[in-house]
């Protein structure tokens, strides 16, 4: 497959040429980036209709044959978060035009954005994990710089924060990459798992596995290690909070977490145990916290640290249906998540505060972002039919099917919670009466109001990709991905044949 | 064994940076103390006793060499860890700016 290097080559080029051709015309960054995450949004979506029926793509870079050389490997999984993450980031990209405006030097925003969204094509695709600590890194700092784009006091104080914890969180990852490489003298993982099966080290793999669990946890802001994210995620310019709540958390924390311990360890009953653990308390922390919030952005981030919750669930329990359920959760998540947060950058410039106790009336103020706030929200509540009903109530009734009714229980319990804390901040914010105070009053540019709406309608088109049928491709690739995640080192074996 | 225990502590002493000083330039030379030490864990990973170094020459026989690929994963570690190490003092000077101190429990209008 000679596409796959190209996800990588794309938007790399952007980010050399936007700063070139930035300075002197104020015009051409913002194109550059959208049509550079267009062709992204494309070449993922070729990818993953070749992969649906090849199952698995494997490009070797400089023509080195693996284990020696490097490999790019997409396989299901890679490809349905490409497609969720590229699109996004596209429609992203499209609002950053409107909504950059207010700031000055707005090119280094484009070409960190393009810069970020290599690191993150360059994690779902490598096939070597040291390929994979170094795209996650490049997506990781340029994040950093993206959350201090502002340059205010307090977006200062978040990316500091923001870049220590990630920073630790990344030593603590090489660490583990250091005695991973030095049991089993290779960087690929298709290798190491072929190798970590014929001579198992249990000491090792769970001496790893806590390095690894410290580091894409905090990167996934899991609960014990989730301070950092109410911080960045609130005092981010919208779009980088949409990028970094929809996008980032999940393909630098989750995908990667899974990726090891399904692809390369083998999934085990300790690593199922301590998914879990976390996974409740980060639904439950993430929900309980949520409650007491003033600030939009900031009820937007503890819900996220909820939902992650959910996914990490899912993945925890580990049943083919709970895999697939915790996958749906987190193409669903992306998509609502990442509108919220393009919405809450649009509220702000109507009414002038983040503050929930001043905003209201943003239906009759702003039909466009109130509506598609209303089916955002709808869908991360889980109001049926949109499509978080149904990743909720799959990972429910897998959790009854593998016979942990108290698992079950508690989302349940937290699917309620996240009714409760949506219901009472927005119900005011979006049907109170308007009281006209402050802010601008500034409708929301086409650019800001088409990708909201195209949003609000992948968020309701979402429910279809659990209808099974032949003529069904997203839904063909959700199974497979749930499929590459559940035959676990059956990965090696895959990725070996397709060489 | 003894070079690793070495490495633990240089390891342990960067962590205790980050988690205990107040000073942000001090938090900065802490990530800068664990990423060496990370670094040296690998280098020392490919480490072969009474090795040399793996260049290839056509009038010697190498026999016995050290890993070269620590070394160059190495080497790509420390440019991330360069770019960090950037980002981190630029944010810390910005900060000083608007703060007007180095100590991290002054530097709080974040609240929650």
């Amino acid at each position: 497959m000679q596409l796959v290097p190209y996800l990588i080559i794309v938007p790399l080029v952007a980010a050399f040429l936007i700063p070139i051709a930035g300075k002197r015309m104020k015009d051409i960054p913002p194109v550059l980036a959208a049509c550079a995450s267009f062709t992204l949004a494309i070449l993922s979506c070729l990818i993953a209709a070749a992969v649906i029926t090849c199952k698995v793509a494997v490009y070797k870079v400089g023509n080195w044959p693996p284990p020696a050389g490097i490999s790019m490997v997409a396989d299901s999984l890679s490809c349905l978060v490409l497609v969720t993450v590229n699109t996004v980031a596209f429609l992203v990209a499209v609002y950053s035009i409107d909504y950059m405006k207010k700031y000055t030097d707005t090119w280094k925003f484009y070409a960190l954005f393009s810069l970020m969204l290599a690191g993150i094509n360059g994690v779902l695709v490598a096939g070597d994990i040291f390929n994979l600590y170094v795209f996650l890194e490049i997506a990781a700092i340029a994040g950093y710089f993206l959350v201090a784009f502002g340059v205010e006091a307090e977006s200062l104080e978040a990316a500091f924060k923001y870049a220590v914890m990630g920073a630790v969180a990344s030593v603590f990852i090489f660490l583990g990459i250091g005695f991973l490489y030095s049991y089993t003298s290779t960087l690929n993982m298709a290798d190491m798992a072929a190798f970590m099966t014929m001579n198992n080290s249990p000491e090792l793999v769970v001496f790893v596995s806590v390095l690894f669990l410290m580091g894409f946890g905090l990167k996934a802001a899991l609960v014990p290690f989730h301070s950092w994210l109410p911080y960045a995620h609130s005092q981010a310019p919208a779009p980088v909070s949409a990028m970094l709540s929809g996008v980032s958390i999940k393909v630098l924390g989750i995908y990667a977490l899974a990726r090891i311990f399904f692809n390369v360890f083998g999934f085990s009953h300790a690593i199922s145990s301590i998914l879990i653990t976390l996974a409740v308390l980060s639904m439950l922390v993430g929900g309980l916290l949520a409650f007491g919030q003033t600030d939009i952005k900031r009820l937007f981030a503890y819900s996220s640290i909820s939902q992650i919750g959910y996914i990490a669930l899912g993945l925890g329990v580990g049943t083919p249906l709970a895999i697939f359920g915790a996958l749906f959760h987190l193409v669903n998540h992306s998509i609502f998540k990442s509108l919220l947060f393009l919405n809450s950058g649009s509220i702000e410039e109507i009414s002038g505060t983040r503050d929930l106790g001043r905003i209201s009336g943003i239906i009759s103020k702003e039909p466009v972002t109130g509506y598609t706030n209303l089916i955002a929200a709808f869908s991360i509540c889980g109001m049926p039919p949109l499509g978080g009903f149904w990743s909720k109530l799959i990972i429910i009734l897998a959790c009854i099917q593998a016979n942990r009714p108290v698992l079950a229980f508690i989302a349940a319990i937290v699917s309620i919670l996240t009714l409760a804390y949506y219901f009472r901040a927005l119900t005011p914010a979006l049907f109170g009466k308007e009281k006209g105070e402050g802010g601008s009053g500034q409708k929301a540019g086409w650019a800001m109001a088409i990708p909201m709406v195209v949003l609000a309608v992948l968020a309701i088109a979402g429910a279809l990709l659990i209808v099974p049928s032949s003529a069904n491709g997203a839904h063909i690739l959700l199974k497979d991905a749930a499929s590459v995640l559940t035959n676990g080192k059956n990965y090696a074996m895959m990725i070996m044949g397709a060489m | 064994m003894s070079e690793y225990l070495l490495c633990l502590i240089l390891f342990s002493i960067g962590l205790y940076c980050v988690v205990r000083k107040r000073n942000l330039i001090k938090i900065i030379i802490g990530i800068g103390i664990m990423e060496y030490a990370a670094n040296l864990f690998f280098v020392l990973a490919g480490y072969r006793k009474t090795g040399r170094s793996p260049i290839f020459s056509a009038d010697q026989q190498v026999l016995n060499m050290v890993d070269p690929l620590p070394q160059a994963v190495v080497l790509t570690a420390i440019v991330i860890g360069l770019a960090l190490t950037l980002l981190l003092v630029a944010v810390s000077i910005k900060i000083y700016e608007k703060y007007g101190t180095f100590d991290i429990t002054k530097i709080n209008k974040l609240k929650g």
